[in-house]
């Protein structure tokens, strides 16, 4: 019953959040964290439901106010838009609860403006990713932005500037995307993605349908920031404030993916003919530049959020890697990442948001060994994810990077094995630089008492998260197996 | 649950016990006797259960244990056979005397920060014991790289600068190692599907071709040969030496250097298998870098006057003992290969036990500094005596026995370079250690200079006189009777004839 509507309720769960953000603001100071915290919760819920549809029933499609398409929205759920659902919903739900019980760094006013922007932001995240029609997918993609730029841009100065930035080339990045849109629908007169596969099966790819798709991988790389198009990360990533870095690092960037994922796979073909230059090679090398780049522009970072921006970047490199190599455990490889990415990126970014508010700062020449004295376990969640951005095994990190060199392997690829093996010392350089700071050299005198380690609520989803690296780790081939096989395309 | 506690799960429990030791000790972090009461605990119980294991073993069992899918068609195993357990029992059995010797280290030095000792020594041991009962590449790769992680804090114990520097060092070799294991495992893997250590070999005549096997044979001794110390990859090993005595001792004679040779055992016995590597000339690349390694170690070790560089030097050049039988792969080679293995644990811990007693009690690193201090620390000075007698390979002590069988492994292959160089690096081995013992002994204290520490008029603790004791009165018992109370020497026997006398290992379909 529930069942079919499912694609649409998640989405509007979040969008119905946003509306009633004003109400629960009136109710009570806290309130609308409350209300974000059922709200992704409830999402969550939805998304596993919709999850478990998908692989036991197979994928199926909703028709929005019951329009058959073309004519109408389509909305879909298959293994691979479910799975990213639950990857955002899941992610997005911890942080929340992290902001709710530790952050606390918005209340009364301003509150409900800056939830209400959250519950916007993951309705177009979720909307992206349940829509099949290109067009509704650039309307999310805006409203998801332009919520997005409000969270980044509130707080410092700084922050309004960078964001701004962003705007700026996001909105670029939307006009490429809808650029492509145009010239698809010319060719076409469909923006439905079954129907333009089909179409474009048929008539194969002709010039303006190759243009159309050039500027929609370029739209769609600049939100990725896939080298060269990253420019803009870094600095919104630094300058906004905490938790917002901590909603969006992790997951903003993988809508994007799925994106191109979608595209790449599901509505352009995909065969070797089909393509007057090589799309996947491309994409495969952007990523490799983009995994070398990201990494050494970690290492001299000063500021931690910086650093990790930087390593966002490289991490989006392994995914366009996984993707670009155009193989069975290539594809894996790159959406198990966006899975095991999410959680470590979360991790990682909820840990300097616990820095930042007890005030010890990001600032990496501070951190000492008193930041591991205040905050114990959040340190060791820290280490945990950066032992796994590193990649060594049992972590979720190590399996990823399996994948992947498997993938150049089997696509006879050794230069690519060689860039993910380089990298991951490049990752063991800039993390366990953090982690000598924190734990190495003896602590001032007069520096705070060690508080007891335990479980707190305040450092209860970082915990989570750090033992999600472990589970997912062990738990790769049921991961691999159960739910990203039925999505892979025959290649 | 209850399946958890059956006698098949005991190989899982001898990994697990030490590491489920490690919340306990750091919970406990605040009572010192409660601590270290857990770790010696937590030894004697990995020792029982190894113990528990040999029995199964020796009846002809080999207890295999699947744990779980852990990449798609490779699951994470543990298997014992002997050479496992060979290796189990040495690094257990010396982590019950290493536990008592660093109680009297650590408290007589009045270190600092030994809660963080103690666990990530246990974890050590989890890791170990992990290589030790690995069945295929993945779960070794595991292991070693866990390995490297948990003996990251021992290394930088002092936090000093020059601690860190060589804890950055040993992460950046064995890291680097790790990642070259890796791309061999995959490659290794894929190609041949299956990663599980057959004795003999696995890897099927014509499925590489020949550079591709030796560019193969490479990425996996370059990953196993920094922690085998093979130069040019022993760098970190000399400067790893600023870590406590007890870490020098059980981690840098025994577990983590072991764990290196033990992976070139793994390597060249159970997935190259010698015939493969004698056809495409991979036995003499080894062995070149293995002799090569003997004689400039033991060459530099001479002029060390650093009495832990000294012994780290010996213990580059005593692991290329090992590497060097295996190489061989003769039937007499890899036997004295293995026994090599023990006897060079039993004997190093001695002398690393002996220079840290030395250290803690009479405040003394320079072997130039040691004159006449044998007359206050006879105890020490005997074992000593005894450990420099058996790595120069001197009868009755255990290193003549895997001298021997090397010496006339290379002379049943033909090799009478390799049995000049084993010769020569006796005399080499008598040269750089019998000065100390003399020193001790027979030349006068030198006169007591400003600001320098007069010698001690008595023996160091108890505490870490008597394990150093007993390893020494182990190595002689060990070289006397080489099969009490440990069957070593039937294990090595077992274990080199499984290797060298099964042909090139079918190719077998399970993971």
């Amino acid at each position: 019953m529930i069942g079919e509507h499912l694609p649409i309720i998640v989405i509007l769960t979040y969008c119905l959040a946003a509306l009633l953000m004003p109400v629960a603001g009136l109710l009570h100071r806290k309130a609308p964290s409350i209300l974000a915290l059922i709200a992704g919760g409830g999402a969550l819920v939805f998304s596993l439901m919709t999850l478990w549809k998908t692989l036991t029933e197979g994928a199926f499609s909703y028709s929005v106010g019951a329009w058959p398409p073309p004519v109408g929205i389509e909305l879909i759920a298959d293994p691979l838009s479910a799975f990213f659902l639950v990857v955002i919903t899941l992610i997005s739900t911890l942080v929340l609860f992290h902001a709710h019980f530790s952050d606390g760094a918005e209340s009364g006013q301003q509150s409900i403006s800056y939830y209400a922007c959250v519950m916007l932001m993951l309705g177009g995240f979720s909307g992206i990713i349940g829509t099949a029609d290109l067009f509704n997918l650039f309307v999310f993609l805006e409203l998801s932005a332009l919520a997005g730029y409000g969270l980044l841009g509130t707080g410092s100065g700084r922050a309004a500037h960078s964001a701004f930035r962003y705007l700026i080339l996001g909105t670029v990045g939307a006009s490429f995307y809808l650029f492509g849109l145009g010239f698809l629908y010319a060719e076409t007169g469909s923006l439905n993605m079954g129907d333009l596969a089909l179409i474009l099966d048929a008539t194969g790819m002709q010039t303006t349908a190759r243009i159309a798709f050039v500027f929609i991988i370029i739209g769609i790389s600049l939100k990725m920031a896939l080298l060269p198009l990253h420019q803009w990360l870094p600095d919104v990533y630094t300058d906004a404030p905490a938790m917002s870095t901590a909603l969006v690092a992790p997951i903003g960037t993988k809508v994007a993916v799925y994106a191109l994922i979608r595209l790449m796979y599901d509505v352009f073909p995909s065969g070797p003919g089909d393509w007057a230059f090589p799309v996947h090679s491309i994409l495969a090398f952007a990523g490799a530049a983009g995994i070398i780049w990201g990494s050494v522009m970690a290492i001299p970072q000063t500021n931690l959020k910086r650093m990790l921006a930087y390593s966002s970047v490289a991490q989006i490199g392994y995914i366009a890697l996984g993707i670009g190599l155009a193989t069975p455990f290539g594809y894996i490889g790159a959406v198990l990442h966006v899975f095991n990415h999410a959680i470590m990126k979360a991790c990682l970014f909820l840990f300097s948001a616990r820095l930042e508010k007890t005030g010890l700062g990001i600032r990496i020449d501070k951190l000492t060994p008193a930041t591991r004295l205040r905050l114990p376990v959040s340190t060791a969640c820290f280490v945990l994810a950066a032992i796994s951005m590193i990649g060594l095994p049992p972590t979720a990190g190590f399996f990823s990077k399996w994948y992947l060199i498997l993938g150049s392997y089997e696509s006879g690829n050794w230069f690519y094995v060689v860039i993910i093996l380089a990298s991951s010392l490049l990752n063991a350089v800039y993390f366990f630089r953090i982690i000598e700071r924190v734990y190495l050299g003896d602590t001032d005198e007069g520096s705070p008492k060690p508080v007891r380690v335990r479980l707190t609520r305040r450092n209860l989803a970082l915990v989570t998260l750090a033992l999600s690296i472990l589970v997912a780790g062990l738990f790769n081939v049921w991961i691999v197996k159960s739910l990203i096989e039925p999505m892979v395309p025959a290649f | 649950m209850n399946a958890f506690f059956q006698a098949s799960f005991l190989p899982l429990h001898a990994v697990l016990v030490s590491f489920l030791a490690v919340p306990a000790i750091l919970l406990a972090s605040r009572r010192p006797n409660l601590r270290e009461g857990i770790s010696l605990f937590a030894a004697l119980a990995k020792f029982a259960l190894v113990l528990a294991l040999l029995g199964s073993v020796l009846d002809g069992n080999r207890p295999v244990l699947e744990l779980l899918e852990i990449a798609p068609g490779i699951s994470l195993s543990l298997a014992v056979d002997p050479l496992g357990i060979f290796f189990a029992l040495v690094a257990s059995g010396l982590w019950i005397l290493t536990t008592v010797y660093s109680i009297g280290y650590m408290r007589g030095n009045r270190e600092g920060r030994q809660t963080r000792y103690y666990a990530s020594f246990a974890l050590s041991l989890s890791a170990t014991i992990g290589i030790a009962f690995s069945a295929n590449l993945l779960t070794f790769l595991l292991f070693y790289e866990l390995l490297t992680l948990a003996t990251y804090p021992l290394v930088v114990h002092k936090e000093s600068p020059a601690a860190i520097r060589a804890g950055r060092m040993y992460l950046a070799y064995a890291l680097t190692a790790g990642l070259l294991f890796l791309a061999g495992t995959i490659w290794l893997q894929t190609r041949a599907g299956t990663g599980t250590f057959t004795a003999g070999g696995f890897i099927p005549e014509g499925l590489f071709s020949s550079w591709e096997l030796t560019t193969l044979f490479l990425l996996f001794m370059v990953g196993v040969g920094v922690k085998a110390g093979i130069m040019p990859l022993h760098s970190w090993l000399p400067a790893a030496m600023v870590a406590p005595t007890p870490v020098s001792a059980l981690l840098h004679a025994v577990a983590v250097v072991k764990s290196g040779a033990f992976g070139v055992l793994r390597v060249t016995g159970f997935v190259f298998g010698p015939e493969t590597m004698r056809e495409h000339g991979l036995d003499l690349l080894l062995a070149s870098f293995a002799g090569a390694t003997i004689l400039l170690a033991s060459i530099i070790a001479l002029k060390q006057d650093d009495l832990k560089k000294r012994l780290a030097f010996s213990t580059v050049g005593h692991l290329s003992y090992i590497v060097m039988g295996a190489a061989l792969a003769s039937t007499a080679a890899f036997t004295g290969s293995i026994l090599h293995l023990s006897a060079h644990a039993l004997m190093k811990i001695t002398l690393f036990f002996c220079a840290g007693a030395i250290y803690v009690h009479a405040h003394k690193t320079r072997v130039s500094e040691l004159d006449g201090l044998g007359r206050s620390m006879p105890w020490t000075f005997g074992a000593f005596a005894i450990g420099s007698l058996g790595l120069a390979g001197i009868p009755p002590v255990n290193g003549f026995i895997s001298k021997w069988w090397l010496a006339s492994g290379s002379l049943e292959s033909g090799e009478a370079v390799v049995l000049g160089i084993f010769l020569l690096s006796g005399l080499l081995n008598a040269g750089y250690f019998f000065p100390i013992v003399i020193r001790g002994f027979f030349h006068a204290p030198a006169q007591a200079e400003e600001g320098t520490h007069a010698h001690p008029s008595s023996e160091a603790s108890p505490w870490m006189v008597v394990p150093l004791c007993l390893t020494a009165a182990l190595a002689v018992v060990f070289g006397i009777m080489p099969d009490f109370p440990l069957p070593f020497f039937d294990l090595a026997r077992q274990i080199a004839e499984s290797v060298t006398l099964s042909g090139p290992g079918l190719l077998l379909p399970s993971g």
